[in-house]
């Protein structure tokens, strides 16, 4: 394995190393070619608003949208939405997709020989609220293999996508939770070298946002870079 | 410190394109302009598991398409007004396994040549990529490959 997850290096920042050669799919996918830095004086376009109407009936809990309730572990996962200086976004969309707590997403390409789970769909939006607060229930996500090397395993993750106030502020990322020991075998997870910012990946869990008797519970804060103007007032989104 | 990228890996799908959300404008909408393209890797391939995502901020318009199953997308998309001092142009991003991070470019009108040689982000390109970021007129549509890798390796900006 020790060939695979090259060594921490702090050097490189705090941004995800995009030809990440222990990833094997970059190889034909990161551009090889320098990105382009658009001209400064351009303002950085507002993102996309979003407003009830983008969200359905249980979005929000993964575990009532069937009949019955899904297997695992019943897990509330919740947190901030908040740029580097700490303001809360608010109003902004977040979405979530995991596999089922034996390692299986209902994905028709997944042929993980696990069973999938007629009770889980492992999909969720949610709007942050006006101090940026997001709050899903779900079940845990088990780890599966994967094909990237050999007996390559991932980490249990939900993944997440997030707009904030202005298009540059735009991620698409992976919460993780916290001791996995699979972290160290990872090529995803160590494409961010730096391990302060690789930190940032990780929820805590958290006592206090558990239901007693009912659920556990994970807090996880979504930090977006300053982008834009920051400027943006909640509008009122039109159909 | 801000919370790195990380792929949206082989199953985005479940979670991001359940919803059919292509259309910017109605396609019955006078305006329309269908917008329709192919994802190429490096091979040449087309990336039949990547996401593309479109953005007309002046009208605050914004779309999603999955490439499933032979690499390709289609938007629905009206010319949007032009931001103070640049030509009409989508914002782009690439989304797909083998994506750290996501990418971003832009497409531009084909009937906008005066707009588009006054642009500054194009003016910043030498003509082959110029080129690459203004889509072509394809059968009454729009039609703008990106391409990750290769001779026609697609013009992508920082964020």
């Amino acid at each position: 394995m020790s060939d695979i997850v090259l060594p921490d290096d702090p050097s490189f920042g705090p941004e995800v190393q995009v030809d990440y050669p222990g990833y094997r799919s970059t190889r034909l996918r990161a551009p090889k070619r320098p990105l382009v830095t658009l001209p400064e004086e351009l303002h950085s376009p507002d993102g996309p608003v979003f407003g009830e109407d983008a969200l359905e009936e249980h979005d929000g809990d993964l575990t009532a949208q069937h009949d019955g309730e899904p297997l695992g572990e019943r897990i509330v996962v919740s947190g901030r939405v908040v740029d580097e200086d700490g303001r809360p976004i608010p109003g902004t969309l977040v979405e979530v997709w995991q596999a089922n707590a034996g390692g299986r997403y209902r994905h028709e390409v997944d042929q993980h020989p696990a069973p999938l789970d007629p009770n889980f769909s492992g999909a969720g939006r949610v709007l942050t609220d006006a101090e940026g607060r997001y709050r899903f229930v779900t079940i845990k996500p088990g780890s599966y293999p994967w094909g990237n090397h050999e007996n390559a395993w991932r980490p249990a993750h939900i993944h997440f996508s997030v707009f904030g106030r202005a298009f540059t502020q735009r991620v698409v990322t992976q919460m993780y939770f916290p001791g996995d020991p699979l972290f160290e075998f990872d090529p995803i997870f160590h494409s961010v070298r730096d391990p302060k910012a690789r930190a940032l990946l990780v929820s805590q869990f958290d006592l206090a946002t558990t239901t007693p008797e009912w659920a556990l519970a994970y807090r996880w804060d979504i930090v977006l870079g300053r982008g834009g103007s920051g400027t943006t007032p909640v509008e009122e989104p039109s159909s | 410190m801000k919370t790195p990228s990380q792929t949206v890996g082989p199953f985005y799908s479940i979670g991001l394109t359940r919803r059919s959300e292509n259309e910017l404008v109605p396609a019955g909408d006078p305006a329309a302009i269908v917008l329709r393209g192919t994802l190429f890797d490096g091979d040449g391939a087309p990336i039949v598991d990547g996401m593309i995502e479109v953005w007309q901020p002046v009208e605050r318009l914004w779309g999603r398409c999955g490439t499933h199953p032979a690499g390709e997308f289609t938007f629905v998309v009206s010319k949007p007004a032009a931001p103070a001092g640049e030509a009409p142009h989508l914002d782009v991003y690439v989304f797909a396994r083998g994506l750290l991070k996501h990418q971003r470019t832009r497409v531009y009108f084909p009937d906008e040549a005066d707009a588009n040689a006054a642009d500054p982000v194009l003016a910043g390109l030498d003509e082959a990529d110029r080129a690459l970021l203004v889509a072509e007129r394809d059968d009454g549509a729009l039609r703008f490959d990106i391409h990750m890798q290769g001779l026609h390796e697609t013009v992508f900006f920082s964020t």
